[in-house]
């Protein structure tokens, strides 16, 4: 059996859909140059569902309004704080209710998606019901199209 | 202020405009705003939403710049919102029309001078809706309880989503005809149902039965990767004169024009006609929104 290092202090983050750790890792901005340990673990047997992803991210404590940007990706993941090797606060992700910068229009109408459009930030507001629409074409959108 | 989205307006906004639209038609000519400049960027073809701004804008004394965007800098490669800062720096007003959906909103971002949508995409067209508010005034005195039945390619046309949002805003009984494949974007009918608690009711046959209004717009040829299936609907969804048998004898029949081949030339000299009467509504409907931007 594969076995993944433990972490002191950071952010473990579980229960991920099969296939969409690295895209969770993408949109916290986690990349190669990250300096500490960081562990994407794929198709991991899961009780709940058949198979999960799972990232241990050590040395940052994932704060929440970053945090509920992963359920974009993943609406089930759940998050685990962790603090000298223990579990300090579990939780599971809760899509925000605005999402600023991080999410691209899928209308290929949208002057957000026209490259000569220039400097402006996209925003998406959602009435909570899973659905978002773009602050500027006011098209609305299911969450799983953002990403 | 800026006016984007006919979804930014309150009732009692709109209510505002109206009735000062009525004082600008019967004082036509007044230049209450004469030493203000403004700017009518057309990105995309136009021909009565500009000249009618260009008409307003004259009339309230105002003086404009005109803008061409195959001759600007845009061809050199120059950002849009870059585009927008520079001619912010020029005037007291924007107007514009582009075809990417979200172009005003994003324009009212960077600028400083108020910003008024003249039609953006397949998105808004809230000074159309506001002329088309402004005739069914004139012509029927009231909004609650009429039938209005919109006509046509209701998934594309701009004018039709804004209008049946202000139309449900003010209590009208709407019918939505359109062919089957392009009819209105359920988001948008799941919206004003949910905000104004009216009901809808939508078809694919032309029905003018106990209609008090009926709105038409063209087909969107442009649209279509086949044009003969274009042309079909099309005549399919021509409004003739036998649609009108058993028509209300006070039926008003609008279009936001251009019509090509929507209705039956025979119809335009029938009282029903109500159109040329509607675009003739833009002057002062667009001089009532400029002077209602400056004041706001």
């Amino acid at each position: 059996m594969l076995k993944v290092e433990m972490i002191e202090n950071g952010t473990v983050i579980d229960h991920i859909e099969a296939g969409k750790g690295k895209k969770v890792l993408d949109l916290l901005g986690i990349g190669t140059d990250y300096p500490y340990l960081v562990a994407l673990v794929m198709n991991v047997s899961s009780k709940k569902k058949e198979k999960k992803d799972i990232v241990k991210i050590a040395g940052i404590y994932v704060k929440d309004d970053l945090v509920n940007k992963v359920a974009l990706v993943s609406p089930n993941a759940t998050i685990n704080i962790i603090k000298n090797s223990k579990v300090a606060d579990k939780h599971q992700v809760k899509l925000p209710m605005e999402l600023k910068s991080i999410a691209k229009c899928p209308n290929p109408n949208c002057i957000t998606n026209d490259l000569n459009a220039g400097d402006f930030k996209t925003i998406f507001n959602s009435g909570g019901n899973g659905r978002y629409k773009c602050s500027f074409c006011e098209r609305v959108f299911p969450h799983s199209e953002l990403i | 202020m800026d006016i984007i989205s006919i979804k930014d307006l309150k009732k009692e906004q709109i209510e505002e405009i109206l009735i000062s639209a009525e004082k600008m038609e019967k004082n036509i000519g007044c230049e209450m705003h004469s030493a203000k400049v403004g700017a009518t960027l057309f990105f995309e073809p136009s021909t009565r939403t500009k000249l009618s701004f260009q008409t307003a804008i004259s009339r309230l004394g105002i003086k404009y710049i005109d803008f061409f965007g195959e001759w600007s800098s845009l061809k050199k490669g120059e950002s849009f919102t870059d585009t927008i800062k520079n001619v912010d720096g020029y005037v007291d007003l924007i107007i514009i029309r582009h075809s990417k959906e979200g172009s005003a909103r994003l324009a009212a971002e960077v600028a400083e001078a108020p910003v008024i949508n003249g039609g953006d995409g397949g998105n808004q067209h809230p000074t159309q809706s506001l002329l088309d508010l402004y005739t069914i005034k004139k012509l029927k005195g009231k909004f609650k309880g009429l039938n209005v039945n919109l006509i046509g390619d209701l998934k594309h046309a701009r004018t039709m989503q804004s209008l049946v949002y202000v139309l449900s805003m003010f209590g009208a009984n709407i019918t939505l005809t359109s062919p089957h494949g392009l009819e209105m974007n359920k988001d948008l009918i799941g919206e004003v149902k949910q905000k104004f608690g009216v009901k809808i009711e939508e078809t694919s046959q032309i029905d003018v039965e106990g209609m008090d209004i009926l709105y038409a717009c063209r087909i969107q040829k442009e649209r279509f990767s086949d044009p003969y299936e274009a042309m079909s609907i099309q005549k399919k969804f021509a409004i003739k004169m036998e649609n009108l048998k058993g028509a209300k004898d006070d039926l008003a029949i609008l279009h936001p024009l251009p019509k090509v081949g929507e209705i039956d030339l025979e119809i335009d000299h029938t009282p029903y006609a109500k159109y040329f009467e509607q675009s003739k509504n833009g002057v002062p409907t667009r001089m009532a929104i400029i002077d209602y931007v400056f004041r706001h």
